[in-house]
């Protein structure tokens, strides 16, 4: 494939130039041809690395020990740039690699949210590996000049930069220098109060310039995406690119959910026990609270709404499900077709731009629009207090050691993890083999657990005898029928499938 | 006094009066043209109306002041919300290409509404506030100002009564109109401290150290907590709210607090006794603990919407709007006197059109004038509108609304007279 290029002049020159320094802020797209198996086997390295950088960011504190170790091996693994010395050739992998990710990433909105997020986490994790002189020429070299402020002021305003959070790494005031940045370059620092603000300013110890950097990453990588945008129609007309590129942009969470295939496999009537046995506790805990109170606010809406219809139900038994429960609150049959009625048939795409809403990914629920008051969407492992959180568990007759495991991983951080221990001690499984991501993949991994709904006599059997246990595992490993199918397909490996390409 | 009991039912008869001969169409014009410093400002504005029946039309923009005029006095509307200024007309929206039409800037707004504090006051819930639960947001107007003002640098605030249980702040600085969505949500975030939804005991907890922010912050809610939260609310004088209270509390505090209170029964000196026992636990504790703090905030911190802040495209209520349920008039706050607003004082709709029936003491003068005005009508239908609302208690929201123009028009002059040097200079 051909990059816009312009004259082939000295490519070896600019070669060396560009990849003199260990780190880049990929302003410019590499101008180089590169042979098609060459761009799929960086594509799809990459794309490992970044998944990897997802998922440890899930499972570990950021930049924690464990977190670097980890990286730093797939890094090696995946024969990406590492460390200081010549590597030119890995330099010039990283770069072409993240153009061509750029082109399979870009074209919507999740997507482009996903990308940008691995790609800044890398990014970081690289800037904080450089020493301190190559961090200098880093900043020389792209031009990020930061003003710092005078002894006096620093003098003046010591106390208060005491006081703003970062100390906690224990640096003191005095021994380092402070920049002054408008605050629009600072917002990660803005937003968890890390920093001194005033009038407009932000005063940023020398040891977090790396926000500022990253800032800076983000913006760009975004305003960048965002104009790949608008040249794909030209990538996408070429027939040898546009399978591949679409294929790399689909398998970042494996499946969306947003295609219906169990359409109609599910009626209302059985909606309340399978909230008691497959939905996770996010999806159980909105659809009680929408029994109990027949109102949901929009985020909770949203949230069910979705889940329900990646599960199978039509259009018209939402319409119904949602209609049926709120008419039975304050909302009467009019208000209800009148407010309410559109945006149930706006996830189904039938109204407005008639956008197929996909159903939340955990990494969805747990990171954005944070539940306030009067809601109940979010993640419990995340959002509730963990008092409520144990008493629920305890309510659902979760064993004491269970859940005090549970609320381990929840202190960690490790939302998805604890959730996933939940569906373990929950349907007497050891082991389970898969990594859970998507609340509709609770519900399918669960269904597949219970026999497809229809042996519930099993699992309660199974839960009363633990000893039981490896029998149920074994219907993990061997799920029935249509269904094995369909999961070998969502979890082929990339690799398989280029190979064939 | 004549009866000026709000009737909703009276609306579709007195609107076309408020608009015709009350709502401040100059003022509000000069305010959302920034002076012309930007070209296709106003023009570019989104507005949405609500219709009788709750027909709800979006993307309406207009011309001109008289444009604007013309159609709000055609279509009366019940309520208004202002949206995002846009890359084209959005009254054109259909006819450009998906995609290049966007809202590229709006002002910074919050939202904060009573509703969102039913958790703790107990005078009132829901829609319903009362004078002693206005408090909060008396708290949360000098919080945020003082926050948007000193930490963020901006310098024209317009705070505005919703009308009905909240208060509305429109940022209208220039830098704060161009702010992008994420740097929105960061200053939302930066300014909320209560988290979590109705499975959240907790809401608000300390890092150690404080932060600037929140030690100003603090010091307002000290100000109003012990008239407020232990008098008013009396949120230790009866059994449930107290146990709400000492559920915020580490459990073995709240057992010598229990036994404390078992003879202790005066909210002032049972609150001094939780402050006691925090001091005594700063001391000893490894992590530091500021329970103390995070009740006074839990109970009194201004609780935002921060859905409203983020999106620029997001809508919001127009000042001067009407309030269809209460008929209030959206109305400017007085931030030099804000202890002393008093939401139950602002004018309805019926009691503002009832004031122009009213005889008029100038009458004489007036009639001269108008006779003179006729070769220069359009002057003098606008000297009639000013003179109308100066007849009702609108007068002094919309002096209030003038003082916040003018200074604005202070800094559009700077960049007036830049953009004319600039002009010169080629
Ligand atoms: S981890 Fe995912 S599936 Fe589990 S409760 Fe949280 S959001 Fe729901
Ligand atoms: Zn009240």
């Amino acid at each position: 494939m051909q990059f816009p290029s312009k004259k082939p002049k000295a490519v070896t020159d600019l070669k060396a130039e560009l990849y003199s320094q260990p780190l880049q802020f990929y302003g410019q797209p590499p101008l180089e041809n590169i042979s098609l198996s060459e761009f799929e086997s960086f594509a799809v390295d990459r794309l490992k690395l970044l998944k990897t950088v997802e998922n440890l960011g899930v499972s570990y504190v950021k930049l924690s020990d464990d977190y670097k170790k980890k990286l730093d091996n797939e890094i090696k693994t995946q024969n990406f740039p590492h460390g200081a010395g010549e590597q030119t050739e890995k330099r010039r992998k990283d770069h072409i690699s993240h153009f061509i990710l750029r082109l399979a990433y870009c074209q919507t909105e999740d997507l482009r949210r996903w990308f940008i997020q691995q790609e800044v986490d890398l990014f970081k994790y690289r800037f904080k590996e450089l020493e301190c002189g190559e961090k200098l020429k880093f900043l020389h070299k792209n031009n990020l000049q930061y003003n710092t402020i005078s002894a006096e002021e620093k003098d003046n305003l010591r106390e208060k930069l005491a006081t703003s959070s970062y100390t906690a790494s224990g640096v003191k005031v005095e021994e380092q220098d402070f920049y002054k940045v408008p605050f629009q370059d600072a917002l990660d620092l803005v937003r968890t109060r890390k920093v001194y603000l005033e009038e407009g300013y932000v005063y940023i110890p020398h040891n977090e310039i790396v926000t500022i950097v990253l800032n800076d990453f983000r913006t760009r990588l975004s305003k960048a995406l965002a104009l790949t945008a608008r040249s794909l129609p030209a990538v996408h007309s070429d027939e040898r690119l546009q399978p591949l590129l679409t294929h790399l942009s689909h398998s970042y969470l494996g499946q969306d959910y947003s295609v219906q295939k169990n359409v109609g496999k599910i009626s209302l009537e059985q909606i309340d026990s399978l909230a008691g046995k497959s939905f996770p506790l996010c999806m159980r805990q909105l659809h009680q609270t929408l029994r109990d109170q027949h109102h949901l606010r929009h985020g909770g809406r949203m949230q069910y709404g979705l889940f329900l219809k990646g599960i199978g139900l039509s259009l018209e038994q939402a319409l119904q499900f949602w209609r049926m429960e709120f008419i039975r609150g304050k909302v009467d049959a009019d208000k209800f077709d009148k407010a309410y009625a559109y945006s149930i048939r706006h996830m189904f795409g039938k109204e407005g731009k008639r956008a197929d809403y996909t159903p939340y990914s955990c990494m969805k629920v747990i990171l954005s629009n944070p539940p306030s008051q009067g809601d109940y969407h979010g993640c419990p492992f995340r959002h509730s207090d963990p008092e409520l959180l144990k008493q629920k568990l305890q309510s659902y007759k979760v064993s004491p050691s269970g859940v005090s495991q549970i609320l381990e991983l929840v202190k960690g951080m490790h939302y998805q993890l604890a959730c996933q221990k939940y569906f373990e001690l929950t349907h007497n499984v050891e082991d389970t083999a898969f990594s859970l991501s998507h609340p509709n993949q609770y519900f399918t991994e669960s269904q597949k657990v219970l026999g497809g709904g229809k042996d519930v006599k099993r699992e309660t059997d199974t839960l009363q005898r633990p000893q039981e246990n490896s029998a149920a595992r074994g219907l993990t490993r061997e799920p029935a029928g249509d269904e094995s199918q369909h999961l070998a397909e969502i979890t082929k490996n990339l690799e398989t499938d280029f190979q064939d390409a | 006094m004549p009866s000026s009991a709000y009737d909703p039912a009276c609306l579709p008869d007195l609107l076309p009066l408020y608009y015709r001969r009350l709502f401040p169409f100059a003022q509000y014009y000069r305010w959302l043209n920034y002076g012309g410093v930007q070209k296709n400002y106003f023009q570019n504005r989104e507005f949405s109306f609500t219709l009788k029946d709750d027909i709800y039309v979006r993307y309406q923009s207009f011309s001109s002041q008289s444009e604007l005029e013309k159609e709000m006095q055609k279509m009366n509307p019940y309520k208004i919300d202002i949206g995002a200024v846009y890359s084209h007309r959005p009254n054109q929206h259909n006819t450009v290409k998906s995609g290049s039409f966007q809202a590229l800037e709006k002002e910074l707004v919050f939202d904060i509404d009573m509703t969102d504090y039913d958790d703790v006051r107990s005078c009132c819930s829901a829609a319903d506030i009362c004078s002693k639960c206005w408090t909060l947001m008396t708290i949360a107007i000098r919080i945020l100002d003082r926050a948007l003002r000193r930490d963020f640098g901006f310098h024209h605030l317009l705070w505005v009564y919703s009308g009905r249980r909240g208060v509305h702040c429109w940022v209208c600085d220039e830098a704060a109109r161009k702010l992008s969505a994420a740097a929105r949500s960061a200053v939302a975030e930066y300014l909320s401290l209560i988290k979590g939804g109705e499975e959240t005991v907790k809401k608000v907890m300390l890092t150690d150290p404080i932060h600037p922010f929140i030690r100003e912050s603090l010091e307002v809610v000290k100000h109003y907590f012990p008239q407020y939260a232990l008098q008013d609310q009396n949120i230790l004088g009866r059994k449930e709210s107290e146990e709400k209270v000492l559920a915020l509390v580490p459990e073995d505090v709240k057992k010598e607090l229990q036994e404390i209170f078992q003879e202790e029964r005066n909210p002032e000196r049972r609150w001094r006794h939780i402050e006691v026992q925090a001091k005594k636990k700063q001391q000893t504790a490894k992590k530091r603990q500021y329970f103390e703090k995070e009740i006074m905030l839990q109970y009194c911190y201004p609780r935002l919407d921060v859905n409203v802040s983020k999106g620029v495209n997001h809508l919001l209520k127009s000042p001067f709007s009407v309030h269809p349920k209460t008929g209030r008039i959206s109305v400017p706050i007085d931030l030099t006197d804000v202890d002393k607003f008093d939401p139950f004082a602002v004018p309805t709709i019926s009691l503002i059109c009832e004031e122009l029936d009213r005889p008029k003491a100038d009458e004489d003068e007036a009639k001269s004038e108008d006779t003179k005005g006729k070769e220069n009508e359009q002057d003098s239908t606008e000297k009639r509108k000013i003179r109308d609302y100066k007849r009702t208690s609108l007068a002094k929201y919309v002096k209030y609304f003038d003082q916040f123009l003018a200074g604005m028009a202070d800094s559009w002059k700077g960049k007036l007279l830049k953009q004319s040097d600039l002009q010169k200079e080629f």
